[in-house]
């Protein structure tokens, strides 16, 4: 009855979506606004309908109904009714109706502006939604039901049907397999709703610029329309990717937080877009240029998230062959590429309205640097893509090797491995390079800079970062020329945006009489944006320091050890106490150690690592025993024991110096945010609010 | 000025107080060992990956399979084997893909060269771009009266001419 109510109401959105999809081009074509306004009311609908569906799969997944084969393959009898619920996105039907749930959640609530001043926008807003909205809901229904349920045969097979096959009976077994293991943690619950928040809201300044191309009203309109909902989407992009970095700290067991797997790759690739996006918007809006470069970069944003989306659920990741047997692959690659030459051909026929009102006078004038920043964006945009495509490619390209015998060894039709080393050497510099403008494009002017005016700007900055880097250099001893070139960028930036905030902070404090603090405050309050641009810059400079230390000066050993002995790793060591194994009432053997940790010889306490293993999914978890600090962490995993004795035990010890800060720039980071997309009230609106000056009262 | 000085400086000193123990915990070297060790295995198990299980270095791969490759690397290294003799027996018997990055042959060489290929590309067109308005620019610029820059932030540029007309009065 449930998974009937929750099918129906997909079904229904489905024809709703179609029915707006077509009203709405009926009502904007024949210049009848009703129809255009019931296309809204549409778009509307699909939020309470998508609830209802969505709804029905929670209730179906915190009541064990394990005849449904979604349930069963996501949760089992043992889980905590919370992790039931969160089970939702933790496979791929659920997830997927999780995506156009929050989909439609995002649409309706731009459908509710006021759209008095941009009605012209309106019916393609609701169009382009839809579209994306619809092309979902085809491949739920179509291909990825949740709500399938199982079906036995007389013979005693079990089928999987949505609507029960003739001469079967309803099969419900005992219990389910089970959440994934890793997917049990904090971090994996936030993290998959914050990644999809960002993809779906992506999808609004997408539909208005393709609103724009239409209506052919090209000024900069679409983007002050979209500036929050773009900045908001990066937001949820960006928390996703911090909360997915910590989870795999805390929960994968190898000591770091970004392993470049390819499905990291394809979560960050619509982040590489929307950032120089955000980045370029300001100039189309300060000068009115690249406004062709505005939209293709919008496209592109659209056409990635959709990439990234298709990577993660096609199975293309897994195996070529993979892809050839999933209906879903050539679905997906059949939607981008219709949605990619639509925007592409929309973009041409609009090509002349769209030329640039200003000129690029300057090298090194602001929109010059913010135009390298964003090819630079685009470069890492291009190694990621070609990381995540090339093993693809490989195994695609066996063919040409069979078709060809002479030429079976170059195509060997073999996959490769694409690992964390291509992509740190790749990409390396230019992050470096992206970094050093974050520090010079501040204090460059826009239109005309010179070396001359960018110099005197730089100098004390610069000057004050180089002193800092010998006093590392003489303190610390660090010698290593790239760790010193990365802190040498990290003291640039960090004093550039501290330059830039005393400089107006202490101009505002003179001229008002303010004290300094105060000054900042209201400063930050006049202009959010730039000011939480530099939070937003500050907290880049403090995760870079993270990365710096974990990744140039990470050390690691790893020992058997017998009870008592100890294991040392520069100034820490452990001291292997006991180790207890035991069942807990979730269905996980748990095998935990204890440790004595020192530190210059010193006890500073106990860590507990531990192996979990899952009997309903028969999975390992190894979670480890963290002693943090903002010094750095000293992180111990329990590799292998003896299993009755318990006397020997194999541990891995990881030193990640300063990764705190990585965590604590990605706070910053999360508050520069919040302050740059904070609401203001838009120049007109805020002079309506203005009072009645006293004299007009008085008339 | 000044305080905004006094920031930058304890923000620099902040990093410093950090790196001290850093750099004093990279002198420490583990002690010399005649057997294989567990870090010498982990040293070449970093650089792998077993077919099962995707994307999760040998080294950390908590399952037996894993365990069972890190013991043939043991096993390996005890015989005499170095990391390249160690990394071909593997690829021998599973392929390329077990090796963390793919081998510098054939086909492979598309990804090691095929990024910077495109970078410079991209690279060498922006440079023409410059020229090109550069060689647009100044002559417009020499056309059309000289106009102020765009100050970085109007507001704070407002204050600060306000400051120095008051200072000059």
């Amino acid at each position: 009855m449930i998974a009937n109510l929750g099918y129906g109401a997909l079904v229904l959105t489905l024809l709703v979506s179609l029915y707006g999809i077509g009203a709405a081009l009926y009502g904007e074509l024949r210049r009848q606004p009703k129809w255009v306004d019931s296309a809204r009311n549409a778009m509307l609908l699909t939020f309470p309908l998508l609830t209802l569906s969505a709804v029905s799969i929670i209730f179906l997944l915190v009541t064990n109904r394990f005849e449904v084969d979604y349930v069963q393959s996501v949760t089992s009898r043992s889980m905590p009714t919370y992790l039931r619920i969160t089970a939702l996105w933790g496979g791929q039907p659920g997830s997927l109706v999780f995506w156009t749930w929050l989909m439609a959640l995002f649409t309706s609530a731009v459908t509710l502006r006021d759209w008095r001043r941009d009605r012209e926008f309106l019916p393609w807003v609701v169009v382009v939604s839809l579209v994306t909205l619809a092309f979902f809901l085809i491949l739920i229904i179509g291909f990825e039901n949740p709500f399938q349920r199982y079906w036995a045969t007389p013979s005693g097979a079990v089928i999987t049907a949505m609507f029960q096959p003739q001469g079967t009976t309803l099969y419900t077994p005992p219990d389910g397999r089970g959440l994934n293991p890793l997917l049990r943690h904090p971090g994996m619950i936030i993290h998959p709703p914050m990644l999809y928040l960002g993809f779906v809201s992506l999808t609004i300044p997408f539909a208005f610029a393709i609103a724009a191309l239409i209506t052919g009203r090209t000024d900069d309109r679409w983007i002050r329309l979209t500036r929050r909902w773009t900045l908001w989407a990066w937001v949820f992009l960006s928390l996703g990717l911090i909360l997915g970095g910590r989870w795999a700290y805390d929960v994968l067991g190898w000591g770091g937080y970004w392993g470049w797997d390819p499905v990291e790759v394809a979560a960050l690739l619509p982040w590489l877009t929307a950032t120089p996006f955000l980045h370029s918007v300001m100039i189309q809006e300060k000068r009115g240029m690249f406004k062709h470069w505005n939209m293709l970069l919008i496209i592109l944003t659209y056409e990635v998230m959709i990439w990234a989306t298709f990577l993660t659920r096609s199975g293309v990741l897994s195996s070529v062959h993979a892809f050839a047997q999933s209906a879903i692959g050539p679905l997906f690659f059949g939607f981008i590429i219709f949605t990619t030459v639509v925007s592409l051909w929309l973009l041409i026929r609009r090509w002349e309205d769209l030329k640039s009102e200003g000129e690029l006078t300057s090298l090194l004038s602001r929109e010059a640097l913010f135009l390298i920043n964003n090819l630079l964006f685009i470069a890492i945009l291009v190694v990621c893509i070609w990381g995540v495509f090339f093993p693809i490619f490989t195994e695609a390209s066996g063919f040409i090797g069979r078709l060809f015998p002479g030429l079976a060894h170059i195509f060997t039709g073999q996959k490769v491995t694409v690992g964390p080393i291509f992509y740190e050497r790749a990409t390396g510099p230019l992050w470096a390079a992206l970094l050093f403008l974050m520090g010079i494009a501040p204090l460059s002017a826009w239109r005309a800079s010179t070396a001359r005016t960018l110099g005197r700007a730089v100098w004390k900055p610069a000057l004050a970062s180089l002193l800092a880097l010998v006093l590392v250099i003489v303190l610390a001893g660090v010698r290593d020329w790239v760790a010193l070139l990365a802190v040498w960028l990290c003291l640039f930036v960090a004093f550039v945006t501290l330059w830039e905030f005393g400089r107006a902070g202490v101009a505002r404090a003179r001229a008002h009489g303010q004290n300094l603090l105060a000054a900042l405050w209201q400063l930050a309050g006049r202009n959010r944006r730039r000011y939480g641009g530099y939070i937003i810059h500050l907290g880049v400079v403090l995760m870079a320091v993270g990365i710096i230390g974990i990744e140039l000066f990470q050390t690691e050993t790893q020992a058997s050890l017998r009870l008592g002995d100890s294991l040392t790793l520069g100034r820490y060591a452990i001291r292997y106490d006991s180790l207890a194994e035991f069942d807990t009432n979730d269905n996980r053997n748990v095998a935990r150690a204890v440790v004595t940790v020192f530190k210059d010889g010193h006890p500073v306490g106990e860590l507990y690592p531990r192996r979990d293993f899952f009997y309903e999914s028969g999975q390992p978890m190894t979670i480890p025993g963290v002693r943090s600090s903002i010094e750095d962490d000293f992180y111990v995993l329990l590799i292998d024991w003896q299993p009755i004795s318990t006397q020997n035990a194999t541990f891995k010890v990881y030193h990640n110096p300063l990764v705190n800060w990585l965590w604590f720039g990605a706070a910053i980071f999360l508050l520069g945010t919040f302050v740059a997309a904070w609401p203001e009230a838009e120049p007109g609106e805020a002079r309506q609010r203005r009072p009645v000056p006293r004299a007009a009262v008085r008339v | 000025m000044r305080r905004a000085r006094i920031v930058a400086l304890m923000l620099a000193c902040g990093l410093l107080g950090i790196f001290a123990p850093t750099a004093q915990a990279q002198t420490d070297e583990p002690p010399p060992l005649t057997l294989p060790s567990d870090d010498e295995v982990n040293a070449i198990a970093r650089n792998m990956y077993c077919p099962v299980c995707e994307n999760v270095p040998l080294d950390v791969c908590p399952t037996l399979a894993c365990q069972q490759w890190r013991d043939q690397i043991r096993e390996k290294l005890s015989e005499g084997w170095n990391e390249e003799q160690i990394h071909d027996y593997f690829v021998v018997q599973y392929g390329d893909r077990v090796l963390a990055a793919p081998p510098r042959r054939g086909l492979n060489w598309l990804i090691y060269t095929m990024p910077w290929v495109l970078i410079a590309l991209g690279g060498i067109m922006l440079g023409r771009l410059f020229r090109r308005l550069r060689a647009t620019a100044v002559p417009a610029a020499a056309a059309r009266p000289v106009e102020p820059p765009l100050a970085a932030d109007d507001y704070v540029a407002r204050i600060e001419e306000e400051l120095k007309r008051r200072d000059r009065g």
